[in-house]
């Protein structure tokens, strides 16, 4: 093993490999209730080169590589589950271009979402990205890598359909680029070319995302967010359905949990408008809160809760956190719109059997066409028994979410197994040999979506 | 349980019915003030239990002091005909529920303050002007228990604020103060005006903020430097519950050198900051309150005021913003006053 870190110091320097325990600890778990797994070595490499090099070393002498974003999918999915490298990717964060006119942005794979929200609004105030709901050192590949989605999902859809282009590092260390950059300099757009979609969605299991091109949207100047609530979970589908039919909205979320009180057994809509005048604002405004919306007042079903200027990014992360010692995880899952009272009803039933207040959250993905649903379980780090608890509440929703007809969104090695039982053989078969011809030697992530 | 002291026959023998007729959301004449008050008082429906902003004036309004308003939503819930939708009511009641622990009781020194629901604003009470104040609810982690629950009355559940209410008051009792100053004129109200009516017994002296506020700065006159603007006051619904208070807010203005407009939404005819109106349950209620404050800021800037003074923090979550976009500057009226004594106050901004 000594060669091995030999030859990695000569790549990408001595300051930029370790074996010291102190420091593989930090890289030895995430925030979720994975166990713990130590690498053999934690490796910081700056360049696409130096990345080629590391996979090169990594294939001739089999040595596992766990590519590493901001840590944040909290289900293990970066964790280095069989030892080796553990590839933090954090010091590749050079935002490389921004393209005005056809609104497209490049960067290297360490760049996050909150330095990418940042420099939009100092250098590029009209434009914006879908940002999502984790903290802002999340980073915009690693979000790409497993389908994720941001606060721009409902006009636009998942992170990863908004890609234009591709650079990755192959397992065995070629580069390979997809989209328009693949035969031009430009990288507006991912299509027409043959579609080798092979890395999206697949966590690292396939080789290593280097350079993204993503596709950014018009940032209007005004930007609120307005809240409504109901007691009724059946009537949130339906809801959804007239306010995305208006596409006026920008994110669209519903969500109900047992702490703080307020919202214990109602169900709030978040829902976000954008304008460029008063006018703008007035008239989308009127036509979802007054038109859409307003039968369900008149009935006293629903209550217009008020709008509120300027957005608080993220969202999503800040409504986990009420149990004492600031754990949580949580099952995400990919469903049907119309499942969300049933996604409720048994979510709640599964937080109170574990004795966790519950949290439960809808995102609407595309014109109703799906919505993320997450079942968050919080827990105490200092405390054992409570991470248990969480850890068989997350195990019982990831069979829920399959049980509902759901597909499990970025799961950890409990569902990823869930998910290859139930997958269509053939498909199964398809992505064996997809990952046999990638990764041969079976490097790239391993313990997550084997396949083989 | 708590009885509401009101006394149907002070409204038989009421000539003005000054608390329909005055109301500024609805137009009755005398006569129709008359009809519909006397159903309310015998717990009979009438459209004003259904057309109520909740606006609480017309407890101002009435000479007599028979509690017109509080009779209102006490008819409101007994005959079910809630002003906001019920999920909305339902929110309500169950944001007062605390949910982080215990309050620390500790004994106050006098002079107290109580900051009730509002311990997240404890930047408002720096300086001079508060630096002798032992103060009371400062952990929001806490901050429910010591919440006067007078929100509800826009809820129409006096039934909660009833059965709440003796707690809450317990529990600020055990800090020990005789007298204690509240920081949001809806607490002082509830301890002055609603328990006063409902018979709610109060084991302390509330004092009004503006009262103290303008005592201190008598004290620390020789600091005041006259601020010279233009302000207008934004009047919160509570403060129609202590209107012998009112005179304050012009007493300190021209304590410290700040010009109030002349304006047509002032004092009794103050407007509702909105934030109410709009979630209620009455077909157009979101575009009423948009109007509503429409008309406010308009009268605001016709009149070329500067600056917009609040008490209510609920009114200026509502309005801060809407007036700073007509280029009037927001302020708390704590922070006005610590600006007149040279202080630089963290809501000055």
């Amino acid at each position: 093993m000594s060669s091995v870190y030999e030859s990695l110091v000569e790549i990408v320097g001595g300051e930029h490999v370790s074996t010291q325990a102190e420091e593989l600890y930090i890289y030895s778990f995430d925030l979720g209730t994975t166990e713990p797994h130590r690498p053999d070595y934690a490796v910081a490499p700056r360049t696409t080169e130096e990345i080629q090099e590391i996979l090169r070393l990594a294939n001739r002498e089999k040595v596992p590589v766990a590519p590493l974003g901001g840590g944040l999918s909290l289900a293990g999915l970066a964790l280095p589950l069989k030892g080796g490298i553990s590839l933090d990717l954090k010091r590749m964060d050079t935002i490389l271009e921004v393209n005005e006119k056809s609104r497209y942005v490049v960067v290297e794979c360490g760049v996050s979402q909150g330095q990418l929200t940042s420099y939009l609004e100092r250098h590029h105030p009209t434009l914006m990205h879908s940002e999502p709901g984790a903290p802002p050192m999340a980073t915009i590949a690693g979000n790409m890598a497993i389908h994720g989605q941001g606060d721009l999902a409902h006009p636009y859809g998942f992170n990863s359909d908004m890609v234009n282009g591709l650079e990755v590092v192959l397992p065995t260390g070629e580069v390979c680029r997809f989209g328009s950059c693949s035969v031009s300099t430009q990288w507006y757009t991912n299509h027409p070319l043959p579609d080798v979609g092979l890395f999206l969605g697949w966590a690292g299991t396939t080789g290593i995302i280097t350079r993204v091109s993503m596709k950014l949207f018009p940032h209007k100047s005004i930007v609120g967010a307005g809240q409504f609530v109901v007691k009724d979970e059946n009537l949130i589908p339906e809801i959804i359905h007239k306010i995305t039919h208006t596409e006026m909205v920008h994110d669209l979320v519903a969500y109900s949990q047992a702490i703080p009180p307020f919202s214990s057994g109602l169900h709030h809509l978040t829902i976000n408008l954008s304008a460029d005048s008063e006018k703008e604002l007035a008239f989308k405004m009127e036509l979802i809160f007054d038109d859409t919306l307003g039968h369900y007042i008149r009935s006293g079903d629903g209550g217009y809760l008020g709008f509120n200027r300027g957005l608080q990014r993220p969202q999503v992360s800040k409504t986990s956190d009420w149990r004492k010692g600031g754990g949580f995880e949580y099952v995400g899952s990919i469903m049907p719109v119309e499942t969300y009272p049933d996604c409720y009803r048994r979510g709640r039933e599964i937080s109170e059997k574990h004795g966790i207040p519950y949290t439960v959250l809808g995102r609407v993905i595309g014109m109703s066409h799906a919505m993320m649903f997450s079942w968050t379980y919080a827990f105490n780090r200092a405390d054992p028994e409570t991470m248990d608890q969480a850890r068989e509440a997350l195990h019982e929703t990831d069979d829920l979410v399959l049980e509902l007809d759901g597909a499990i969104w970025k799961p950890g090695t409990y569902g990823q197994k869930l998910v290859m039982e139930r997958m269509d053989p053939n498909t199964l078969n398809l992505m064996k040999k997809v990952k046999q011809l990638l990764d041969p030697n079976g490097i790239m992530n391993p313990g997550n979506w084997e396949v083989s | 349980m708590f009885e509401l002291k009101f006394d149907a026959n002070i409204c038989l023998s009421c000539g003005n019915c000054d608390c329909l007729t005055r109301c500024q959301y609805m137009d009755i004449d005398r006569e129709t003030a008359k009809t519909e008050i006397t159903k309310i008082a015998s717990g009979e429906d009438s459209f004003v239990l259904h057309d109520c902003v909740t606006c609480y004036a017309c407890e101002e309004y009435c000479p007599m002091g028979n509690h017109p308003f509080y009779l209102i939503v006490e008819r409101q819930e007994e005959l079910d005909i809630p002003p906001l939708p019920k999920p909305l009511i339902e929110r309500g009641i169950q944001t007062g529920i605390p949910f982080r622990g215990e309050p620390e009781i500790f004994e106050a020194k006098e002079p107290a303050l109580c900051m009730g629901v509002f311990s997240d604003l404890m930047y408002l009470i720096q300086g001079k002007l508060f630096d002798e104040f032992s103060v009371i609810s400062e952990d929001p982690r806490k901050m429910f228990h010591y919440f006067c629950q007078l929100m509800y009355l826009h809820y129409a559940r006096t039934s909660v604020i009833k059965e709440r209410l003796p707690g809450i008051i317990e529990t600020i009792a055990k800090h020990g103060a005789r007298e204690i100053v509240f920081f949001h004129d809806e607490c002082y109200g509830t301890y002055d005006s609603y328990c006063s009516a409902v018979g709610i017994e109060v084991p302390f002296k509330p004092v009004h903020l503006f009262e103290y506020l303008y005592n201190k700065l008598n004290e620390l006159r020789d600091e005041i430097q006259p601020l010279n603007m233009k302000v207008a006051y934004q009047r919160p619904c509570s403060s129609r519950l202590s209107p012998d208070k009112h005179h304050f807010v012009r007493d300190i203005f021209d304590l410290i050198g700040a010009q109030s407009v002349d304006r047509e939404y002032v004092d009794e005819t103050a407007l509702c900051c909105g934030g109410t109106i709009q979630g209620q349950r009455r077909e157009g209620s979101r575009l009423r309150s948009a109007d509503v404050q429409e008309r406010n800021i308009e009268d605001m800037v016709n009149a070329g005021t500067e600056v917009c003074v609040f008490n209510c923090p609920a009114c200026y979550n509502t309005m801060a913003g809407m007036v700073s976009r007509r280029g009037i500057r927001p302020v708390y009226m704590s922070d006005l006053c610590r600006l007149a004594i040279g202080e630089e106050p963290a809501g000055w901004r």
